[in-house]
């Protein structure tokens, strides 16, 4: 018998609007030593699934029509509240998708990792203060950080993401559980710092025999990681056989859809740039600084120190780097959006930080952007009429009487049907406003987007429609793009050029190609290094070598 | 932390000022002045009178030297209680309002946060409308109402406690404040039950949750801490209003404090006694905000750090 046996378990959501079935008849089995990934997409039920072995759901609205949990042969969906503690305490560990949040910010790192050895649910195995500080110190250490002593009685504030995922991790294994469930522990992190929070997690489990519920979205990640694999579409799960099987002899044609949709080589259309004449964006030693509250005297945040770059008039230039580089901050000034503190940034000539407002306006025309969040970045109480003719009016390229058309025309570009331009931005998916966003992005005709990691909240199948949209649409309206991201899978099959950036400063820049055969900086390697490849041979290669 | 004091207590004086100054200009506009009465008086008589407390200066004249009496700490002789000083009445009604405002404040936090916190604890089933329903009934009820009600009740049918006094009987201090802490109480229990949820569904305590602690060590140790910190933030006014409040109460129960003085000063058009209360109670409030904001920054480990790093 597995260690964890699930059984035909539903779980359904009630709520005003109706039922709906979020785990519908799942299985699957775990046994120790062993990594079982459950991937989908977002709404597929992966997570209610495993939040629900550990009773984690909030009921109402949440509740287990049918099922069971087998846990060492006792159920965890119909044992009371004393033994689910134990459970947690002992037996089954969680780690979660975003570390900035999961740790409570008043309580110190320390205090927090002794928690479960200093109140936990079974008396005989409670441990003093002294001795539980000693052991949480001897597990900081191993999962990496420096200094663990000293770093013990710090805050959750006082560590980045990374840092705080492996203080997670130290917190999980604490009572040395013999299940470990992992909720897109990676998802929020850089990619460096994903490779080495996977291998940390792995080295764990064959130290320690722990069987591993990896949930993820990212196939690469998967590949790399499981022994199993169980794929989830909408509730019910579309297809479960060892990794190699889901990755190499599919059956099912959403796994198929799902590895097709993974971002994948090179660009297949052929550059678009202006070989002559004068580029289109010069940016000269461009800085960008913000004041530093937390330092006496105030200091500065460098985001961006002395960047200078060139934009060709319709070629798509990748920007990437990981969180913290300055990408963001460097594509929001070149638009005049963040108060640049020295250098130039000049458009067909003309030196844009030396426009006042006014004399910018025709130039904002031009220059469009596209935000990462489509569910933040589009005015929930405006439909999409509203949002596509607000820009078209504005700089006076409709009246009245063609505005109609004109936004109808723009919801044929972008891919929204004619029948859905009353709708608020709630009424759709994530994928269709990111479509909103695009539309008001290129309403105004403009010559240079910079798109802000445009697919980087969107899930995997969507997401590769929407690259497939940005580059007709940079074709048909002949556009010039910067695309900012961190994900280098996604910039290297839609950018003829790539810049990348570390620390406010570009590290390298080339064609995308040759950059990618053969990167000059050490920082491009790693970076190219930690890449997970939806492959599962070559990425347990990787991480035997 | 202490820079940040400092700070805020420079930015005080010129709010100070301002406050001086209507006050000044305000009660000195009113019409009639402190010695008018509706007995004939003799006209040489309130000259003599006015001679006697400078009131025939001009007006910018008797604003100045004010000031430098407030600078030194001087708030004037009362004009009504002849021959006793502003200072000395304030001394004398301070400590029977300040005991009643202390006991009122630990009525308010004691019954709000715990209704609040047991509240949030299962949103929208009984064991939250009941607490929060009581708290809508003690922010509609006048202290004028609940004062006569709870006399009525436990004074006088019950006979459980003396109706009026102050430390004259024993209990005769429980229900005055209660009367004078219920509002308090009812709006510290709607606060505390809204940063509690919000505290409630963050993440960490998931991960609380996750990591098999019970749910008394959630709520005490994990929520706690986050969720009253809109509490904290409002002890600082409320401790300012309760001093500044307790006239109503004061009255019902004949309670010799700062409250009686302070509404017949206004009465008695008694200009350096209105003045001074003024300045008093000004003075407190922002004492007591920046005593409630020191609270919050201390409370959370980032802002602290950040306080500390300023010095």
């Amino acid at each position: 018998m597995a260690l964890l046996e699930v059984n035909g378990l539903s779980i359904y959501f009630y709520s005003r609007n109706g039922v709906v079935k979020a785990v519908d008849d799942v299985s699957f089995s775990v046994d120790a030593g062993e990594t079982l990934a459950i991937v989908g997409e977002s709404g597929s039920g992966k997570s209610v699934t495993c939040y629900s072995l550990l009773d984690l759901l909030p009921k109402p609205p949440a509740k287990i029509e049918a099922g069971t949990a087998l846990f060492d042969g006792i159920d965890l969906l119909s044992c009371d509240d004393t033994q689910m503690r134990r459970f947690r305490s002992n037996d089954i560990a969680m780690i979660f998708q975003d570390p900035m949040t999961s740790l409570n910010p008043f309580i110190s790192i320390g205090e927090q990792l002794i928690e479960p050895l200093i109140y936990n649910e079974d008396k005989s195995r409670r441990q003093s203060r002294s001795e539980a500080r000693l052991r949480a110190i001897e597990l900081l250490n191993e999962v990496g950080i420096m200094d663990a002593e000293r770093r013990f009685d710090s805050f959750p504030h006082e560590f980045s993401g990374g840092m705080r995922q492996r203080v997670m991790i130290a917190m999980a294994l604490i009572n040395e559980p013999r299940l470990l469930i992992c909720d897109e522990p990676t998802t929020a992190l850089d990619v460096t710092i994903q490779a080495q929070i996977l291998a940390l997690i792995k080295t764990l489990q064959k130290k320690r025999d722990v069987a591993v519920i990896f949930i993820s979205h990212d196939l690469g990640v998967v590949a790399g990681i499981a022994d199993k694999v169980v794929v989830m579409c909408e509730g019910t799960v579309r297809e479960a056989n060892d990794t190699e099987g889901i990755f190499y002899r599919t059956e099912d044609d959403y796994t198929r859809k799902l590895l097709a949709a993974i971002p994948e080589g090179a660009k297949v259309t052929p550059s678009r740039a202006e070989a002559t004449g004068e580029p289109m964006i010069r940016v000269d030693n461009l800085k960008t600084y913000f004041p530093d509250y937390s330092k006496t005297p105030v200091g500065y945040i460098r985001a961006v120190d002395g960047v200078s770059l060139e934009i060709q008039r319709g070629e798509i230039l990748g920007l990437v780097g990981e969180s913290g580089s300055g990408k963001s901050t460097l594509g929001r000034s070149i638009l005049q959006l963040a108060p640049i503190t020295a250098g130039s940034i000049n458009f067909d000539g003309t030196q844009l930080n030396k426009l006042s407002a006014d004399h910018l306006v025709p130039w904002r025309r031009k220059m469009q952007m596209i935000f990462q969040d489509p569910y933040a970045s589009l005015n929930p109480r405006m439909t999409v009429y509203q949002t596509l003719a607000e820009p078209l009016l504005y700089h006076g390229l409709a009246n009245a009487k063609n505005i109609d058309q004109q936004v109808q025309h723009l919801m044929d570009d972008v891919g929204l049907a004619r029948n859905n331009m009353r709708k608020y931005p709630h009424e759709f998916s994530g994928g269709q406003r990111q479509r909103i966003a695009i539309g008001r992005a290129i309403a105004t005709k403009p010559e240079l987007i910079i798109a802000d990691e445009p697919v980087s909240a969107l899930d995997v199948t969507i997401q590769a429609q929407i690259l497939d949209l940005i580059l007709n649409l940079v074709e048909k309206h002949n556009l010039t793009m910067l695309f900012i991201s961190h994900d280098l899978s996604v910039v290297r099959c839609i950018s003829d050029r790539v810049v990348v950036m570390n620390q406010g400063v570009i590290i390298e820049t080339g064609d995308t190609e040759a950059l990618w055969a053969d990167p000059q900086q050490q920082y491009t390697r790693d970076l190219l290094a930690a890449i997970p490849m939806a492959d599962p041979k070559s990425e347990r290669l990787r991480t035997t070598r | 932390m202490w820079r940040f004091a400092l700070n805020r207590l420079l930015q005080a004086i010129p709010v100070l000022l301002i406050v001086i100054s209507a006050t000044f200009l305000l009660v000195h506009s009113a019409p009639g002045g402190p010695f008018s009465a509706e007995k004939n008086v003799p006209p040489e008589v309130i000259k003599a009178l006015e001679a006697q407390y400078n009131l025939d200066q001009p007006l910018w004249q008797q604003y100045i030297n004010y000031l430098g009496d407030v600078v030194q700490g001087d708030f004037g002789p009362s004009f009504k209680y002849s021959g006793r000083t502003v200072n000395e009445l304030i001394a004398a009604g301070l400590p029977a309002t300040a005991e009643l405002a202390l006991y009122a404040m630990l009525v308010a936090l004691v019954i709000g946060i715990s209704a609040g916190v047991t509240a949030a604890m299962r949103p929208n089933t009984v064991q939250d409308y009941l607490p929060m329903s009581a708290a809508m009934l003690g922010i509609c009820m006048p202290s004028f109402l609940l004062g006569p009600l709870l006399v009525l009740v436990f004074g006088i049918h019950l006979e459980w406690l003396p109706v009026s006094g102050w430390g004259d009987m024993p209990g005769d201090k429980i229900m005055p404040a209660i009367t004078l802490g219920t509002g308090y109480a009812a709006y510290i229990a709607r606060l505390s039950r809204g940063g509690m949820l919000e505290v409630l569904s963050q993440d960490y305590i998931r991960t609380a949750r996750a990591k098999g602690l019970s749910e008394p060590v959630i709520i005490f140790k994990h929520a706690m801490r986050g969720g009253l910190i809109p509490v904290v933030a409002f002890l600082g006014p409320a401790f300012a209003g309760l001093l500044g409040g307790s006239f109503v109460v004061e009255t019902i129960f004949q309670i010799p404090g700062l409250g009686r003085f302070y509404v017949q000063a206004a009465f008695n058009r008694d200009y350096t006694m209105i003045l001074g209360m003024t300045i008093f109670f000004a003075t407190l409030i922002i004492l007591f905000n920046l005593l409630s904001d020191m609270l919050a920054i201390w409370l959370d480990p980032k802002l602290r750090q950040q306080a500390r790093g300023n010095n």
